[in-house]
């Protein structure tokens, strides 16, 4: 039978595998890849071997930095970065969650300090299942669907 | 307190007893401290005062903004690098949390926070420990009773942590409403600390060494009746005590209210002005290190 893919390939870009299943608009979101003109592909709830279901993200001509690739990894510790080149797998990873994410999350604290000096944030991880992060100022604790996210 | 090492706990309390009793002697002359309560506050503002002219050193304060730069909007980070420029070492209160260690991290000086927000109270826990330390010649294997607002008192949050590197066991009593918050207890879970909640603090005290009681204040009631409803299960009186142990001390952090009856004040078992006392060995202690005085 032939394989069809049900995602477009993409020539040059990075491709995010192994989705947790519903979370793909949540990682597009926090990558922010809607708004830079790249051409972005997302399947949701496909079908896989591994996972059950998963989703996926594709990115044409955007190579991930490690920064954010260990973001996708609070939302989706499963996901597998592809980096594409020529229609070709250059490069192939799984991501870790970090244990200090600097200037990327925001403080969902208002009288937290970071929401009223000009200071970069710095959260580290205070839990893996569920992710929960702690604020390195406020030291408030917050699931990490609480916390909104920014590059 | 969570950077606080179980060493630098131990090493300070140390210090502050050589202070109290005179086997060392700490000049401070010629260093001054800028105290920065950027939210007022009078005990606190008080005691660093006191440790700071005890030890011949000198001081220059604010109390609240409203004769400051603040209000003109400078912010935060030039109002504490102007001030740098002065002082020796920096002691600030502030309602924004985590503004002391901003702070710390802006200038060059050492910077000791006298409470941020609801968040920390470091020196307080400090005093706290002190207290503890010098009651029951220990701080180790403690059965200690907190009593009243855990939600909103920062002070047990920063002592409950505090004194979780030396197996305690706490009961916690409160309202249902001003329980200690979910971060406390996980962080004591993580570390195996054995604790229980009650409404009532009668039933466990023939067995507690330490109680701290903290105010639970009627505005953070939305209703009143519910506040009338608990507010007498938290007054401690000499009634009370009746079956406590020899060693057993109340603590509080003043100031108080109702919450502990004035016939407390004369038993054995009342330690909170010797507490606040303690506060200023402590933080004595505290600015000798950081200044590197001894």
């Amino acid at each position: 039978m032939k394989k069809q893919l049900k995602v477009d390939p993409i020539k040059n870009g990075t491709v995010i595998d192994h989705i947790t299943s519903g979370k793909a608009l949540q990682v597009a979101e926090i990558l922010n890849v809607g708004n830079n003109g790249n051409e972005i592909m997302i399947g949701i709830n496909l079908a896989s071997k591994k996972m059950g279901k998963k989703d996926i993200i594709k990115i044409e001509n955007r190579e991930l930095s490690k920064e954010e690739a260990g973001s996708i990894a609070l939302i989706s510790p499963t996901a597998t970065l592809i980096i594409i080149e020529d229609y070709k797998v250059v490069k192939k990873f799984g991501i870790e969650i970090p244990k200090e994410i600097n200037h990327h999350i925001i403080c969902p604290n208002s009288k937290c300090i970071t929401n009223i000096e000009e200071v970069p944030t710095r959260f580290e991880l205070a839990g893996k299942n569920p992710v929960e992060v702690r604020c390195g100022y406020c030291e408030k604790k917050y699931f990490i669907d609480e916390v909104k996210f920014r590059f | 307190m969570r950077d606080v090492s179980k060493e630098d706990i131990l090493k300070l309390i140390d210090l502050a007893d050589k202070i109290e009793t005179g086997k060392i002697k700490v000049d401070m002359t010629g260093k001054l401290a800028a105290l920065l309560f950027f939210e007022p506050s009078t005990r606190t503002h008080f005691s660093f005062e006191t440790a700071v002219k005890k030890l011949g050193g000198n001081t220059f304060s604010m109390s609240g903004t409203s004769s400051t730069s603040v209000k003109k909007g400078e912010t935060l980070a030039d109002t504490l690098m102007t001030i740098s420029m002065y002082a020796d070492i920096i002691v600030m209160r502030h309602v924004i949390e985590g503004a002391a260690r901003f702070a710390a991290e802006t200038v060059k000086i050492p910077v000791i926070n006298a409470g941020d927000g609801t968040n920390q109270h470091p020196t307080q826990a400090m005093l706290d420990l002190f207290s503890i330390q010098k009651t029951q010649g220990t701080l180790n294997n403690l059965t200690i009773g907190m009593v009243g607002d855990l939600r909103l008192g920062r002070t047990v949050h920063s002592l409950a942590q505090a004194l979780s590197d030396f197996n305690p066991k706490f009961y916690f009593a409160s309202p249902r409403h001003l329980q200690m918050p979910v971060y406390i207890k996980d962080d004591l879970k993580a570390k195996n600390i054995e604790f229980a909640e009650l409404e009532d603090i009668k039933e466990v005290m023939h067995e507690l060494d330490i109680m701290y009681v903290t105010r639970i204040q009627k505005e953070r009631f939305a209703v009143l009746e519910d506040y009338e409803k608990v507010k007498d299960s938290y007054i401690i009186s000499k009634k009370l005590l009746e079956n406590v142990k020899k060693n057993f001390k109340v603590l509080h952090p003043l100031p108080r209210v109702n919450e502990i009856t004035k016939d407390v004040d004369n038993t054995e078992y009342a330690y909170y002005f010797q507490q606040a006392r303690n506060g200023v060995f402590m933080r004595q202690a505290i600015i000798t290190e950081l200044l590197n005085l001894k």
